[in-house]
């Protein structure tokens, strides 16, 4: 079974957000996305600085299956990548919602984050994808 | 409607992650992909193949038949012996491609799960005079890996198996035995009544053989240079274009199979080939991708991550002259990839750089 953290919010395309303390924004991508792709082998992060908008693509995700678009959770400035799914990008099958992380976010309005989804209503999309 | 395989059971009760193929409900990994592809590398994997169609061909018209469907000649077959070819249309396409088992009073051909309706078909509208076909309900079980045939000897308490030789075939009771398979590995075929098929693999299993899904044969097949049917074969290309060329029996000259006037008139002289393509920069090749050779333009038929080699691998239909550096549209971006002549691993080897 897929783990929902309740702490995070969700888009409908399987991303995950978390606000922090200091304001900013970590996305990556869910328990249920990671089960879906199968063993993750590449990983194609946003660049440090790189402005993306809520609902655009700002990664891919790679998995020996299939290749995926990963969706900015809320429109801001990209400031830290997670460097070490260069060379272990296997972290992200192991550890979705910890180690696993894609990219941090300074959010241009944090209340955006209220907009999206909670996991009671992510996990709702999941089962009737399942079906 | 989908179907289950005899082995479904075994699978759900394994925690395999069960996708619909070809309308049928099969295991795509059962955990890990990766780590069943190295199974089947460096000890032995099992999978279930019993999705593919098995349809017997009988009656004294049983050979000439095939000698009319097939591009490879069935009259080479001695009894037990297994025959790799296509089914072509008139205009030299690939309806399928499949393995045939001369039986002592049969032809066998297994043939793929997702073109079960349309060779069925194109079997019923070439049909002669003193043959008959049907559809078997059998279980196969492919055994693969370097250790593979001794645990099926030993699963099977037949000892005589690790003798046998590659491409042939041998029946023990109603089972029968082939040292074939689509992994670039030593192995083993099992083709078996649906009710015996549990025990068997459940032996295999307690013998320590690795359950593999989908997902790994398909980067197992792709490593050892081997076709899919419906991405690197289809009706619209010639198998002179995709690497099976070498299946097609020019002689005798006589033998008139569907398709031979229009494979004939390409005969060295086809525009393309089917080759390998290695990529060592991040990213993974993929069926559809755009590739830009000094020869011209071509596309990715298979592609995905080789555990083996650690990076990206395809096959792709490129110009004939395409050779050495070439590159690869991704999304936009262009990488650089090089032009490899398959197959890439073959016996737990790298053949590639």
């Amino acid at each position: 079974m897929s783990d929902f953290p309740t702490d995070l919010k969700y888009l409908a395309t399987h991303e995950w957000a978390r606000l922090e303390e200091d304001g900013s924004v970590t996305v990556g991508i869910t328990d249920h996305a990671q089960n879906a792709l199968g063993d993750v082998v590449y990983v194609e992060l946003p660049e440090i600085d790189q402005a993306v908008t809520a609902g655009d693509e700002a990664g891919v995700v790679e998995s020996v299956k299939a290749a995926s678009d990963v969706y900015a959770p809320v429109t801001g400035t990209v400031i830290a990548v997670n460097d070490a799914l260069d060379d272990e990008p296997e972290k992200v099958n192991q550890d979705a919602f910890g180690d696993g992380w894609f990219f941090k976010l300074s959010p241009a309005d944090p209340g955006e984050l209220e907009d999206l989804l909670d996991a009671e209503a992510y996990q709702e999309v999941c089962e009737e994808e399942d079906h | 409607m989908i179907k289950q395989t005899p082995l479904y059971n075994e699978h759900v009760s394994l925690d395999g992650k069960i996708v619909d193929f070809a309308g049928w409900q099969m295991p795509v990994n059962y955990g890990s992909q990766i780590a069943e592809h190295h199974a089947v590398r460096t000890a032995a994997g099992m999978f279930d193949v019993s999705h593919m169609t098995v349809i017997d061909v009988e009656g004294p018209a049983a050979l000439a038949f095939l000698q009319r469907v097939m591009a490879n000649d069935c009259a080479k077959l001695d009894v037990a012996d297994v025959l790799y070819g296509a089914l072509l249309n008139p205009q030299g396409g690939v309806i399928d491609d499949l393995t045939v088992y001369r039986l002592p009073s049969a032809y066998r051909c297994v043939v793929n799960a997702s073109t079960r309706d349309k060779v069925l078909d194109w079997f019923a509208r070439q049909q002669m005079a003193n043959m008959t076909f049907a559809e078997q309900p059998l279980a196969i079980i492919a055994v693969q890996g370097p250790e593979a045939v001794v645990l099926a000897s030993r699963a099977l308490q037949l000892p005589e198996l690790v003798q046998l030789k590659p491409f042939t075939a041998m029946l023990q009771d109603e089972r029968l035995i082939g040292r074939t398979g689509y992994t670039g590995e030593d192995g083993v075929e099992l083709i078996v009544p649906a009710e015996q098929s549990q025990l068997l693999w459940r032996d295999l299993l307690a013998l320590g053989v690795q359950p593999v899904g989908l997902g790994a044969r398909d980067t197992l097949r792709l490593e050892a240079g081997l076709n899919l049917y419906g991405q690197d074969l289809d009706e619209q290309t010639s198998p002179l274009a995709s690497r099976i060329g070498w299946t097609i029996a020019w002689e005798p000259e006589e033998r008139d199979f569907i398709g031979r006037s229009a494979v004939a008139a390409q005969r060295g002289a086809h525009p393309q080939k089917l080759t390998g393509l290695i990529m060592h920069e991040k990213g993974v090749l993929r069926h559809g991708q755009v590739v830009r050779t000094d020869a011209g333009e071509g596309v990715i038929t298979s592609g995905s991550f080789s555990p083996t080699l650690g990076c990206s691998i395809a096959l792709a239909r490129l110009p004939k002259a395409a050779s050495g550096a070439c590159q690869v549209d991704i999304r936009g971006k262009l990488k650089a990839a090089k032009i490899v002549q398959p197959p890439f691993v073959r016996h737990g080897k790298i053949l590639v750089e």
